[in-house]
């Protein structure tokens, strides 16, 4: 794997499909924690901290267990349906363990992690990005690289929002159109911006 | 057919054991102890995490408690009956405290106040109190009435009564936060027993001050004559002695020839009412207020 696909496998995810503006994937967390940039930050910690990871172990799986045909009794076991299954457990459990590794040895990065850790562990984006690379067959460090650069991609598109959010909060909106809906315009018109990164990468 | 179903339930069946006891040995092994009591104080504790401890919120509080022996009297929204559960938790007896509040010391409602200047910016007191003009009131050192004290409040104590800030005490737990929060440093926290406080925080001229508000304190010193043991100067401000807090019929007594000096209820009622008897000549009345 040379530096020139590593830079258009990030480019990719960060900018050009982008995880939430142009996947639509993760929008819960998109949409609830980016009323203060503070949270945001948190968040986004934690969303690359956990992709990262559960793109290496979901990539290992697929590799190993999942791609895998078996054959017994003369008949051919084909395990790919199971995909998504599996790797919704794993993810879980990753996370779980994740967990009570870092209460034990790194307390202030568990608290600064906080509450967000067990929250992204059932997020759709997470499973997405293991998904996108079992569906595009990625090796394992490729993999990895997709999840960290999605996770970045997912990070900057709730900075941008959170920032602009809070922008909002102080300005003078239709009443009709406060709090969700005005954020739901906002996310429309910045998945348009991210519209014009299209074709940047094939 | 039938062995891709029973091999596919197989495998996940065997990953979720396998997981599910790695999780269960993790768990075991790395396993952090934590003192049962911390939980139980956090119970007790009243979870606003108003920070007005001086801790990052109500957990932090209550390990701090049971760890380092922190008094928990230093939490002030906690009633008296929950302080005694929490010693019963930790086994110390929780110091005493006195009840405390917040007071507003401003009496300048919209109608109670000379108009300066409109403003049409951001409806709150930090953004109000930079611009010139300073948010609209004449008086400089009055309430700005956009309300920023009673935001922060987490316990919805302070209600914004005809743009004047007025603190409900029965709900105020005295955290301190709305003290941080006005521009105008206008709100103390004193002893909930006082009855009675001098709403004003002028130091105009004492002219400017008859000009600019209905209710001023013109430092005239009349209730200070009356008892100088429960009124006493503060940097240029008349103000009830705190450690010594008169009566309600302190007020009466003296008669304040202006109304600072007000019954702590009376003040709140009026807050929301329009004066009824005209302006004295010397003091010329106030604009309408604007429509906002």
């Amino acid at each position: 794997m040379d530096t020139n696909e590593i830079l258009v496998l990030t480019v990719g995810a960060i900018l050009v499909n982008n995880v939430v503006l142009s996947r639509i994937l993760g929008i819960c967390p998109f949409l609830g924690v980016s009323k203060r940039i503070e949270t945001a930050l948190g968040m986004s910690g934690a969303v690359i901290f956990v992709m990262t990871l559960a793109s290496f172990v979901t990539a290992l799986f697929n590799r190993f267990l999942v791609t895998q045909t078996f054959t017994i009794n003369g008949t051919e076991v084909d395990l790919s349906f199971t995909r998504i299954l599996l790797f919704i457990v794993v993810i879980a459990a990753l996370v779980q363990i994740v967990e009570i590794l870092l209460k034990k040895f790194s307390p202030s990065l568990y608290v600064s992690l906080g509450i967000y850790l067990p929250l992204i562990t059932t997020n759709c984006a997470v499973l997405g990005a293991a998904e996108l690379n079992a569906d595009a067959s990625r090796g394992l460090i490729s993999s990895t690289v997709f999840g960290f650069s999605t996770g970045v991609g997912f990070g900057l598109a709730l900075l941008l929002f959170a920032s602009i959010r809070e922008r909002l909060a102080i300005a003078r909106i239709p009443k009709a159109m406060e709090g969700t809906a005005i954020a739901l315009v906002t996310a429309g018109i910045l998945a348009m911006a991210f519209m014009g990164f299209s074709g940047l990468v094939k | 057919m039938l062995i891709t179903i029973l091999v596919s339930a197989g495998v996940v069946a065997a990953v979720g054991l396998i997981l599910g006891a790695l999780i269960g040995f993790t768990a075991k092994k790395f396993e952090v102890q934590t003192d049962p009591k911390i939980e139980a104080v956090q119970e007790l504790l009243p979870g606003a995490n108003c920070g007005g401890c001086g801790y990052a919120g109500c957990a932090d509080f209550a390990s701090a408690i049971v760890t380092k022996g922190a008094d928990p009297s230093g939490c002030s929204a906690c009633s008296d009956a929950m302080l005694a559960k929490i010693a019963e938790v930790t086994g110390k007896a929780a110091g005493k405290k006195e009840k405390m509040t917040a007071v507003v010391f401003c009496s300048g409602s919209f109608s109670r106040s000379a108009r300066a200047a409109d403003y049409n910016g951001i409806l709150d007191c930090r953004s109000a109190s930079i611009v010139a003009g300073g948010g609209g009131k004449a008086c400089r050192f009055g309430c700005l009435g956009y309300g920023s004290c009673a935001r922060a409040c987490p316990f919805g104590a302070i209600e914004i009564r005809d743009g004047l800030a007025v603190v409900h005490p029965e709900l105020c737990r005295a955290c301190g936060k709305c003290v941080n929060v006005c521009p105008r440093k206008l709100i103390r926290l004193v002893p909930a027993s006082a009855p009675i406080h001098v709403y004003c925080n002028s130091l105009e001229k004492p002219a400017k001050r008859r000009k600019f508000c209905k209710n001023p304190c013109l430092a005239c010193k009349k209730c200070i004559r009356t008892d100088e043991n429960h009124m006493q100067m503060q940097a240029g401000l008349v103000r009830v002695n705190y450690s010594n807090p008169p009566e309600a019929s302190f007020v009466e007594q003296v008669k304040c020839p202006t109304g600072a000096l007000q019954v702590e209820e009376i003040h709140r009622k009026i807050a929301a009412l329009k004066p009824v008897e005209p302006a004295p000549k010397a003091a010329p009345a106030p604009k309408k207020e604007e429509s906002k």
